[in-house]
């Protein structure tokens, strides 16, 4: 049963919340030895939650929009007193004492939070597989990845432990393991979902966003979770518009590019470019044009993303130095328990970011570095603007490949990296895009389709994405 | 040069104080001129701190006025302060500063268990305002900036004497962590440690004045360091500068100034090369020594700050900035001078401690008899030195404005003397009694009565006929002496309270009669 | 750009305090030095005269009024921390001036 579906029930009284998160629960209990798509499963939070939504709904009052609905939430959303590492061991059982503002908004439209979800840690990573808890499997195959970073939540989406989820996406961290696991992953425009209480990775790249198995039930969710919020100065302050009401609307007369840079390179499996060739042709005769288009500057956008995003978490991760939360491994002084604290609570992934960003920041290097990966970062913005005036929303793949198997790229980080490409432009130009199961590729393994959109183009992105998903 | 009053309460420097440029150009050697900027940080008196709402309040219990924000907590994100940007601007207007279209945060990135995030947010590129300037005594000294940025947390040493390097372990206080600071950046225009702290004395006046800043450097709440490098007179090169850190009073600042150019000067005779580093101010031995500082930890990694947006001042703020500004110090000075016919110093003295001169206009509003050169000696004396004493700040004394008013006007109408008067106030200061109360309470009334005064000069002058001869006979030196004498015994007779001028006047009139 | 050397990796770990293997260092000399070179593809591009961008949306004045909210309960605050003493957080003692 979808999102939509559920919450309908629930409000109209047909089910009960309670029964809901109870079979949720057991789905959860029943897979997740194999697929640990969970670092924690919060059952009891989930049925106290439950129990208030059938309290609101027995008074006629209205549980909100999202009533019953169990919602996996990824592990570096903030949940007062209730565990959130980051999938790190420098967090491992540190409870923060404040909830992030996307938590309480999902709180408040009724949904019921059932896990809190594996991830890379720190959000760092394409496959889930650096994760100081252990990996988690796709549940299309077991042998494969999710995808990364937001795979706990994709994969929990994909096998039925909730219908919705909430992931973060800094460069392809919501939509590639969506396209992996075979679900619908948003990430919305940069400072549409406020970002207090999401532990930070990259800042000017990080987004919260929805995963979930329709598009209209990504809709609902983001929804519930976009529009201004005080405690985020880059949350856009304008009122947000609901995109759930033009899901349907169809694509007639939209102009829709097909991009050169996104397609082009060794990696990508001929099965993802057909793919994305048949929804092209299934916009088409939806009533949209389709034409191919350069945004040239897009190809330099991994070696800019790998600098810019190292060097903000560099700087984001300072934080974990064992002095006021989290793992604290002792020293003579401070700074040595400083760097022993570091050195054993972050994983090598994190550390060879971190170690990257700072080099990059550092004296000598940033103009090199940073500065241009800034610089960059502006002809990405106007190759978009240009590409944006000829076209309402772009299409690419979403991920090279399907799903790999585990253990596949973890010695070569770069070959790891290059399983975001189609993904990082979106991310550096503060746009939106959505990514859509579209298809199968190798041994059957969902491939997704990325309808990419400029700042707040939300209603025709989900437009479009809604036309590929009756298509698929 | 001219010699600034020392700032009331503190010592005077001594003489010639950083003026080893005159005296050893006398002497015939190579003279050195001392080149000095200073950076001073002052707290902002903000309701809230920086970037979240934890009060910014001084003295509270450890880490109960802290929150995600301050703390640094993961996910937690800055949100910045309005006011503190509107303190930013009034400073702008009161110092001649330019406010740049648009300014930015920066993070500056190193590693302190004081500094919750492991970086600093402050402005580093872009400031929000440049170029600006304050005349003092010793000449203009140029702002090349004043910046906003976060003040760290609070650390103490347990062990080893309280001494950081020597402690066991250490504690820290977030309280303080993200309390806004203006970051004030004088060009190098200070020529001498007087020059320094005629500066920093203005500023702090300044800062008072348009109610930013409470800048106690006791408290800490105002923080000065000082770039100091010496050069060969006549050279225009700047010398290598040495940072001096950790001075926590004008006095400590003068005296490590001081000392500093000596060292350098010292140095250089001596051959040896100026290292470019930080020292730190000992009050106790009166020297500066080099801190410890780890190899490429200045290396702060700067980059814009994402998680803020860039600040762009409107024409509406900086009106309703420009229009709201109280008055500055130097105009302050200047309309008392003129006003109440009262000396450059006495006004200084006035002005520099926050709401005395506030008092002292509310005083001579309700003057009834006497002047407000009256009213300002009482201000610049037993008033001030009752507030440095007690810490009391002028609009919490139990005397208020028109009572010294009623006091002046006492002594004015010859009713007490200067002394008693001394007395009476010294009394309303503590307690909360009126100046006519305490005079009743004590019996204390000037005798001004000439018939009663009258009477006693009579039977003085009559006890004393040889001394009348000798000073009706004598020449000046004898009758000043006499004339002493006679007075002398005039105001035993009377107890010590008669009132001078009337016993003048009654001895002028009978021994001339006579 | 130059090659990154075994000191570089070591004086970077420095600035990151990061007590680094002998191992690791070894490691992220390779790695690093890939994926700089990886990155050193965008050195080549003129953007002299193209404007950074630091922040991907074009907003200003974003300010909070100067009111005070509530802080953290202490104990709430101090059950965070690896140690603490005295309401304060204890830490190991300070060699390095900041």
């Amino acid at each position: 049963m979808s999102a939509t579906e559920l919450a309908a029930a629930v409000r109209a009284g047909t089910r009960s919340a309670r029964d809901v998160v109870d079979e949720h629960l057991l789905v959860i209990e029943a897979g997740d030895v194999e697929l640990h798509a969970c670092n924690l499963v919060t059952a009891e939070w989930a049925r106290t939650t439950a129990d208030a939504v059938d309290v609101a709904v027995a008074r006629g009052a209205d549980p909100g929009p999202l009533a019953g609905v169990p919602i996996v939430l990824k592990d570096n959303l903030c949940t007062r007193g209730v565990a959130t590492t980051c999938s790190s061991r420098i967090l491992e059982g540190w409870q923060p004492p404040y909830t992030a503002t996307v938590v309480d908004r999902v709180l408040a439209a009724g949904a019921v939070p059932v896990a809190k979800t594996n991830l890379d840690e720190f959000a760092m990573g394409s496959s889930t597989e650096n994760s100081a808890f252990g990996p988690t499997r796709n549940p299309r195959d077991l042998s494969r990845v999710p995808g990364g970073s937001s795979g706990g939540s994709a994969a929990a989406v994909a096998a039925g432990y909730a219908p919705l989820g909430l992931g973060s996406d800094t460069g392809g961290s919501i939509r590639q393991p969506a396209a992996l696991c075979g679900v619908v992953g948003v990430k919305p425009t940069y400072g549409l979902v406020s970002r207090y209480g999401l532990v930070a990775f990259a800042s000017s790249l990080d987004q919260i966003g929805p995963l979930a198995t329709t598009v209209t039930d990504a809709a609902l969710l983001l929804d519930s979770i976009a529009g201004p919020d005080p405690m985020d100065s880059t949350s856009i302050a304008s009122p947000y518009e609901a995109v759930l009401p033009v899901v349907n609307r169809g694509i007639e007369g939209l102009r829709i590019g097909l991009v050169d840079e996104l397609v082009e390179g060794d990696g990508f499996q001929p099965e993802v470019l057909a793919a994305v060739d048949q929804a092209a042709r299934a916009l088409e005769k939806a009533g949209a044009t389709v034409d191919r288009v350069s945004v040239p500057s897009a190809r330099y956008g991994l070696s800019a993303y790998y600098v810019i995003a190292p060097a903000e978490a560099s700087s984001n991760l300072a934080r974990y130095d064992g002095v006021r939360y989290g793992l604290r491994v002792d020293g003579e002084d401070v700074a040595t328990m400083n760097a022993r604290t570091r050195e054993a609570g972050f994983g090598p992934e994190v550390k060879r970011r971190i170690m990257l960003g700072t080099y990059a920041l550092s004296a000598g290097y940033y103009d090199a570095y940073y500065g241009q990966a800034q610089r960059v970062r502006t002809l990405i913005i106007r190759d978009f603007a240009r590409a944006y005036e000829r076209f309402d929303a772009l299409l690419s793949p979403t991920s090279p490949t399907v799903a790999f198997a585990l253990g596949a790229k973890s010695a070569d980080p770069l070959a790891m990296y290059l399983s975001d490409v189609c993904t990082i432009p979106t991310n550096l130009a503060g746009h939106a895009a959505i990514s859509v199961p579209f298809g199968a590729g190798e041994a059957g393994l969902p491939i997704g389709v990325q309808v990419l959109a400029p700042a707040l183009g939300e209603p025709v992105m989900f437009r479009v994405a809604r036309v590929l998903e009756e298509a698929a | 040069m001219s010699v600034s009053e020392p700032y009331p309460g503190e010592e005077r420097m001594p003489e010639g104080a950083g003026m080893s440029v005159s005296e050893s150009e006398r002497m015939g050697v190579q003279a050195y001129e001392p080149v000095i900027g200073l950076e001073v940080h002052c707290e902002l008196s903000t309701e809230t701190k920086l970037f979240c709402g934890c009060p910014n309040e001084f003295g509270a219990e450890p880490n109960t006025h802290v929150c995600p924000v301050c703390l640094g907590l993961p996910g937690s994100l800055p949100v910045l302060n309005e006011q503190s940007v509107e303190y930013a601007l009034r400073f702008a207007d009161a110092a001649h500063l330019r406010v740049p279209e648009q300014s930015t945060f920066a993070r500056k990135n190193y590693f302190y268990p004081d500094m919750p995030k492991d970086y600093q947010i402050s402005q580093y590129d872009d400031p929000i305002t440049v170029d600006g300037w304050i005349d003092v005594d010793g000449g203009r000294v140029g702002i090349e900036r004043a910046h906003l940025e976060e003040d760290t947390g609070k650390t103490v040493h347990v062990g080893g004497g309280g001494r950081i390097h020597e402690a066991d372990h250490s504690l820290v206080d977030y309280n303080r962590a993200g309390v806004p600071l203006m970051e004030i950046v004088s060009r190098p225009d200070i020529r001498s440690a007087e020059h320094a702290r005629a500066y920093v004395t203005e500023l702090r006046g300044v800062l008072q004045a348009i109610g930013v800043s409470d800048v106690k450097m006791e408290e800490g709440s105002m923080r000065v360091d000082a770039n100091v490098s010496v050069r060969p007179i006549g050279t225009s090169e700047l010398g290598t500068k040495v940072e001096v850190k950790n001075m926590n009073s004008l006095r400590s600042l003068g005296r490590a100034i001081e000392y500093e150019i000596e060292r350098q000067i010292g140095a250089l005779e001596s051959g040896e090369r100026i290292v470019q580093e930080t020292r730190h101010w000992d009050e106790a031995d009166g020297r500066t020594h080099s801190m410890r500082t780890k190899e490429g930890s200045s290396d702060y990694r700067y980059f814009p700050e994402p998680d803020l947006v860039p600040v762009a001042p409107t024409d509406e703020m900086r009106d309703r900035v420009r229009t709201s500004l109280p008055e500055l110090p130097a105009h302050r000075r200047a309309r008392l001078q003129e006003a109440w016919g009262i000396s450059d110093n006495e006004a200084r003295v006035l002005i520099a401690t926050p709401g005395l001169a506030d008092y002292a206009e509310a005083a001579v509003d309700s003057l009834d008899g006497g002047s407000a050169r009256d009213v300002v000696k009482w201000a610049n004396g037993e008033v001030l030195g009752h507030l440095n004493e007690s810490g009391l700040s002028p609009e919490v004394l139990p005397l208020a404005p028109d009572g010294l008013a009623e006091l002046v006007g006492l002594v004015d109408a010859g009713l007490i003397s200067r002394s008693q008067a001394k007395d009476v106030l010294g009394e309303c200061l503590s307690e909360p009694k009126r100046p006519k109360q305490v005079v009743a309470e004590r019996g204390l009334s000037q005798v001004s009565d000439a018939g009663a005064i009258g009477a006693v000069v009579d039977e003085v002058l009559a006890a004393n006929a040889d001394a009348v001869e000798e000073y009706r006979t004598g020449d000046d030196k004898v009758r000043k002496k006499k004339r002493g004498f006679i007075t002398g015994e005039v105001m035993r007779a009377l107890r010590g309270q008669g009132n001078p001028k009337v016993v003048n006047e009654l001895l002028d009139e009978k021994l001339a009669a006579g | 750009m130059s090659r990154l050397t075994r000191a570089d990796v070591e004086h970077v770990a420095q600035l990151a305090r990061l007590a680094l293997t002998d191992e690791e260092i070894e490691h992220f000399t390779g790695q690093l030095e890939v994926i700089l070179e990886h990155a050193a593809q965008i050195a080549a591009l003129d953007t002299h005269d193209v404007p950074p961008t630091a922040h991907p949306l074009p907003l200003v004045n974003v300010l909070r009024a100067d009111e005070v909210r509530p802080s953290l309960p202490r104990d709430e605050v101090l059950a965070m921390a690896p140690a603490s003493e005295d309401g304060r957080f204890r830490v190991p003692r300070i060699l390095d001036a900041p």
